[in-house]
């Protein structure tokens, strides 16, 4: 049966699709752009399918690759978390799909197939990673994920080639730190599936042992220095903000998220609620760094001048919530830490692809650019601001429950740094985007025009090309490709946050770890 | 001091990678070519490769391969085997290590082109300009 197969397709189909567009030579870009839809359209078919049925059976599907029986084989694990975040990873990948028609090309004139190949092949090793049930093999999708982001941000080309690579010297850190962390934790119990481990670690012959704790501690460290928890963050904003409009959308809502999700699945999986939290009594300065990451972020994304700098600085912040959610240890700090996983993975999706859309029409990257853009491009406003709404946090937004429930958590365990950081970055946040808005309601047209330099952008496309100066009030609408999925994330941030408890009891609920 | 020099002798294989790791780490991290920081990189990797493959080494033992007496039974003495694992993670984990050096190499040289050079201060100085 199909279903029977569900977490394998999951995989097997955005796989198999990257080596469709790598092999045959020259499709069409319309063929190429069909082919990219269907494999997306199929992972994320088949999460729903998985997730559907793990919610009817109330348990977690163990799906056996070749049915090699674990510890020894790799099992693909979905349960009410990876479930989850395979469906919002296979959702925001067809959506920034989608969107990719009219960017994507423009970007990539000569080798579209490749371009999509590498899109296909970075979804599919964050699936792989969400879905799998052994830590080693969580190495290795972590790197094909890695490697293929590596390759898309490089083609933003110019300077985005200096800021690759050196995302590309600090990701291989961290992978590493990772793989030496799978390494100690081998010795000590001779497993890498993640419930193998579980089990073993939690031996007491095994509670006090130094290698364990360091194992875990480079595990965290390499895990840290992918998602870019402060101070480790230095090599995202500039990595991200130089990527192509389509090569943004994709990764930065998605890597880091995934990261996030890896963090819990160390933490809460592999070790446990009593292991972290009594024989690593970390949780303290990591709540300091998650709040540091969160204000500190959050207030040098105000002073950006930069769009998409802007935007890759608040997802420094949002890292920060995170982290701070799963470390506060209690029910509700890690309910909101999942629970913004998709918030943020949503909101982040969709300031990205509405800013794009920005950049797109007016070809250039400042909040110059967002001058008079309720007169040009009313509906890529709108969207603009709900995403902003939930930046901040205002609800019936999404982005307001997952503050609720974290800063619950937080006020629970007295961490209360954490609420005054998650306090003030939402006020940053919001005096951020009412400087936005006020140069998109108040900005003068005219200045737009004339301003020189900033536009290294992707260009004005069509329309006015020829005649030079845009008409004062004339609609510009972003296309349809690009309306579309922005609609669709927009509506989603609202249809999540008022269906928040639902999420919650269903779904996050069920994956609270024992212990809490 | 006997403590010590059977703490360090015990356990050389761990040593050695220790120090080829520092030394990955700070090719990467201080060295002004990029090229140095990417040789760097594979001496970091390596250090992890060997680590690896030491713990799965074993003096006196074979092939995991069961061996048949004179009697033609089976020899199933776990002992006798090394254990395979370690290395055949590693053969995973060098592809990958390939496969990142490629991609490093490719960026490389894109970067030669668009700034002339692969010295960090002075393609920071390019981009300044």
């Amino acid at each position: 049966m199909m279903i029977d197969q569900a977490p394998a397709l999951i995989i097997i189909v955005p796989l198999f699709v990257s080596l469709v567009l790598t092999l045959a030579g020259s499709l069409g870009p319309r063929v190429a752009y069909g082919l990219l839809l269907c494999g997306m359209a199929g992972s994320l078919l088949f999460s729903l399918l998985a997730l559907g049925q793990v919610v009817t059976d109330n348990q977690a599907i163990h799906y056996r690759m070749g049915d090699w029986p674990p510890p020894m084989g790799i099992e693909l694990v979905i349960d009410h978390l990876s479930g989850l975040v395979l469906v919002l990873v296979s959702a925001c990948a067809l959506l920034t799909a989608i969107y990719s028609l009219r960017t994507a090309a423009e970007d990539n004139p000569d080798r579209l197939n490749h371009y999509y190949a590498l899109f296909a092949l970075l979804v599919t090793g964050l699936l792989g990673m969400t879905a799998s049930g052994d830590v080693f093999n969580l190495y290795v999708l972590l790197e094909i994920s890695a490697l293929s982001s590596y390759g898309l941000l490089a083609r933003g080309r110019g300077p985005a080639y200096y800021a690759t690579f050196k995302y590309l010297i600090v990701g291989t850190i961290g992978a590493c730190f990772y793989l030496l962390g799978i390494g100690y934790l081998y010795i000590m119990t001779g497993s890498l599936n993640m419930l193998d481990l579980a089990e073993i670690i939690s031996r007491p012959e095994l509670q006090d042992s130094v290698s364990i704790k360091i194992g875990f501690s480079l595990m965290i460290l390499g895990v840290w220095i992918k998602m870019a928890l402060f101070p480790l963050h230095a090599w995202l904003p500039n990595a991200y903000s130089k990527a192509g409009i389509t090569t943004a959308c994709l990764i930065a809502p998605l890597m880091t998220k995934v990261s996030v999700y890896i963090m819990l699945r160390i933490m809460f999986t592999v070790f446990s609620v009593d292991y972290i939290f009594d024989s690593i009594a970390w949780s303290q300065v990591v709540i300091y760094l998650a709040s540091a990451a969160a204000v500190i972020g959050m207030i040098t994304a105000l002073a950006q001048r930069d769009l998409r700098m802007m935007l890759t600085y608040i997802v420094v912040a949002e890292i920060g919530y995170m982290t701070g959610g799963a470390w506060v240890a209690n029910a509700a700090g890690y309910t909101g830490a999942v629970y913004h996983i998709l918030a943020d993975g949503l909101m982040t999706l969709c300031l990205f692809m509405a800013v794009g859309a920005v950049i797109y029409r007016t070809g250039q990257t400042s909040l110059a650019a967002m001058q008079g853009i309720f007169k040009r491009m009313p509906i890529t406003a709108v969207v603009l601001v709900i995403g902003a709404a939930s930046i901040i946090g205002i609800p019936p937004t999404c982005g307001f429950f997952s503050k609720f429930y974290l800063i619950q958590g937080a006020a629970q365990a007295g961490a209360w740094v954490f609420v005054a950081a998650l306090l003030i970055a939402s006020l940053v946040a919001a005096v951020m985007f009412f400087k936005m808005l006020e140069i998109a309601f108040f900005g003068d047209l005219k200045a737009l025009e004339q301003e020189p330099g900033g536009g290294h952008g992707h260009g004005s496309h069509d329309g006015h090309d020829g005649h030079g100066a845009l008409p004062a009030v004339a609609r510009q609408e972003a296309p349809l490709s690009m309306l579309i999925p922005m609609v669709i994330t927009a509506a989603s941030l609202i249809i999540l946050g008022l269906y928040t408890k639902e999420v919650v009891n269903y779904f996050i609920g069920w994956s609270i770890p024992a212990g809490f | 001091m006997d403590e010590i020099f059977h703490f360090i002798i015990g356990k050389y294989n761990y040593w050695a990678s220790l120090v080829l790791l520092f030394i990955g780490l700070y090719g990467m991290i201080a060295k002004n070519n990029l090229m140095k920081k990417i040789i760097g990189m594979v001496i970091f990797q390596t250090a992890i490769l060997l680590f690896f493959v030491s713990i799965g080494a074993k003096r006196g033992a074979t092939v995991p391969i069961i061996e048949f007496g004179p009697d033609k039974l089976p020899l199933l003495d776990a002992t006798a085997y090394a254990n395979p694992l370690p290395h055949v993670l590693i053969l995973t984990a060098i592809v990958v290590g390939v496969a990142t050096l490629g991609v490093a190499l490719a960026i490389l040289q894109k970067i030669q082109r668009v700034h002339g050079t692969i010295e960090e201060d002075e393609i920071l100085e390019d981009q300044r300009r």
